[in-house]
């Protein structure tokens, strides 16, 4: 799944994160986050098994989380992401039943 | 275990509606302490939060958060852009249950069980796992309440909604009720019928807390089971209304007692206090135990 167009997800509310995704060369990813000491490392290994998953190989992924929970950071980067192409998402492929 | 002393399955008293949209509410509301969730993908999202919506209610369904919680979602309506996506996401994301809004007919409702039925092969989820609610909010609702509760047998409850049905009856809401009253009794006969669950409509002035008891207490004379809430305040005045009495909870447990002693005697006929009753009289009794249990638990 490419990055075809700017598209963004979710919200600067507490406990949300805001996704926004454009077209770049290569994958780039910029996370700000409230609770970045403690979790930032959980959530970019999140993110990144996320765009993984999508198949997101290039684009730029700008990342405003809000202390959101694991389940919160996928659906708002899955949405983005979503939104961003004309592909429609294959809930099969996106988690476990 | 005697058949009296086997424990009374009761539903859920309280359906509390949580917007799929809103990442903080559904990060939260598991521990408000309702039976039964309904995140909501429909009226409280709008329409260009539909994906996201759904999304976030997929996640949260397979999230720690609210597993082993009673969760339902409320779809779309089957003349929607959003139904089948809906639905597909839904049956993956493990929903136990849909809740099917604007539900006219039991075509509707059928409708529904076959995709339901296909999204469950499609899964490899047990067939018929997946059960449904459905929400009648119009006229033709009302009048066909009786085919829709027993259209299938998915059906766990039917729900009446009162915004849309009062609209369409060109009714306007009282506190007393009276325009609703047609319809609390059509809605609870087709779950009686059915033997499924009842569940009243929303009540939507968050702050009356005196007007919401009185409803609550109207709902549950009538028979219904629980309501649909919007208010998280609403949770425990609801479980108050629904639980018994010490009183009606002791006489309850001196009626089982009694049905318990007659039937390791191997006698027919159950005399409590030099009355006789009869077998429904007992499982009434064994509900009260019940929701004497459930207050107890919250």
């Amino acid at each position: 799944m490419d990055i075809e167009r700017d598209a963004i997800a979710g919200t600067l509310e507490s406990s949300d994160v805001l996704v926004r995704v454009s077209p770049h060369p290569v994958l780039e990813v910029d996370l700000t986050s409230a609770v970045e000491a403690q979790y930032g490392d959980d959530i970019r290994q999140l993110i990144d098994d996320t765009l993984r998953r999508l198949g997101v190989q290039a684009g730029r992924i700008v990342i405003e989380d809000r202390g959101a929970l694991d389940c919160t950071v996928r659906a708002r980067l899955e949405a983005a992401v979503a939104r961003s192409t004309d592909q429609p998402l294959d809930y099969a492929a996106l988690g476990e039943a | 275990m005697s058949k009296y002393a086997a424990v009374a399955e009761i539903p859920a008293r309280s359906m509390m509606f949580v917007p799929a949209s809103n990442a903080s509410m559904l990060s939260t509301a598991a521990v408000y302490g309702a039976d039964a969730f309904v995140f909501d993908l429909e009226d409280a999202v709008s329409p260009r939060e539909k994906d996201s919506a759904r999304l976030l209610a997929f996640h949260a369904l397979q999230s720690p958060l609210w597993r082993g919680l009673d969760v339902i979602i409320r779809v779309n309506g089957v003349d929607t852009p959003q139904f089948e996506a809906d639905i597909d996401a839904m049956v993956r994301g493990g929903a136990a249950a849909i809740r099917l809004p604007m539900v006219s007919d039991a075509a509707m409702v059928r409708h529904l069980d076959d995709r339901l039925t296909e999204r469950e092969q499609a899964y490899g989820r047990p067939p018929g796992s997946v059960k449904i609610v459905a929400a009648v909010e119009s006229a033709a609702g009302v009048a066909n309440a009786i085919a829709i509760a027993t259209a299938s047998p998915r059906l766990s409850a039917i729900a009446l909604a009162a915004f849309d049905y009062l609209v369409d009856m060109r009714a306007v809401r009282s506190p007393g009720g009276a325009e609703l009253f047609y319809a609390r009794c059509a809605v609870l006969h087709a779950a009686r019928v059915a033997k499924i669950a009842a569940y009243d409509v929303v009540y939507g002035r968050v702050d009356d807390e005196a007007g919401f008891i009185a409803e609550a207490e109207l709902a549950k004379g009538l028979g219904f089971d629980g309501k649909s809430l919007i208010n998280p305040r609403q949770i425990p005045l609801l479980h108050r209304v629904y639980t018994p009495s010490e009183a009606e909870t002791a006489k309850a447990e001196h009626i089982v007692a009694a049905a318990e002693a007659a039937l390791a005697a191997g006698v027919g006929a159950i005399n409590v206090d030099g009355a006789m009753i009869d077998n429904p009289v007992v499982d009434a009794a064994r509900r009260v135990i019940a929701y004497a249990a459930a207050g107890r638990n919250r």
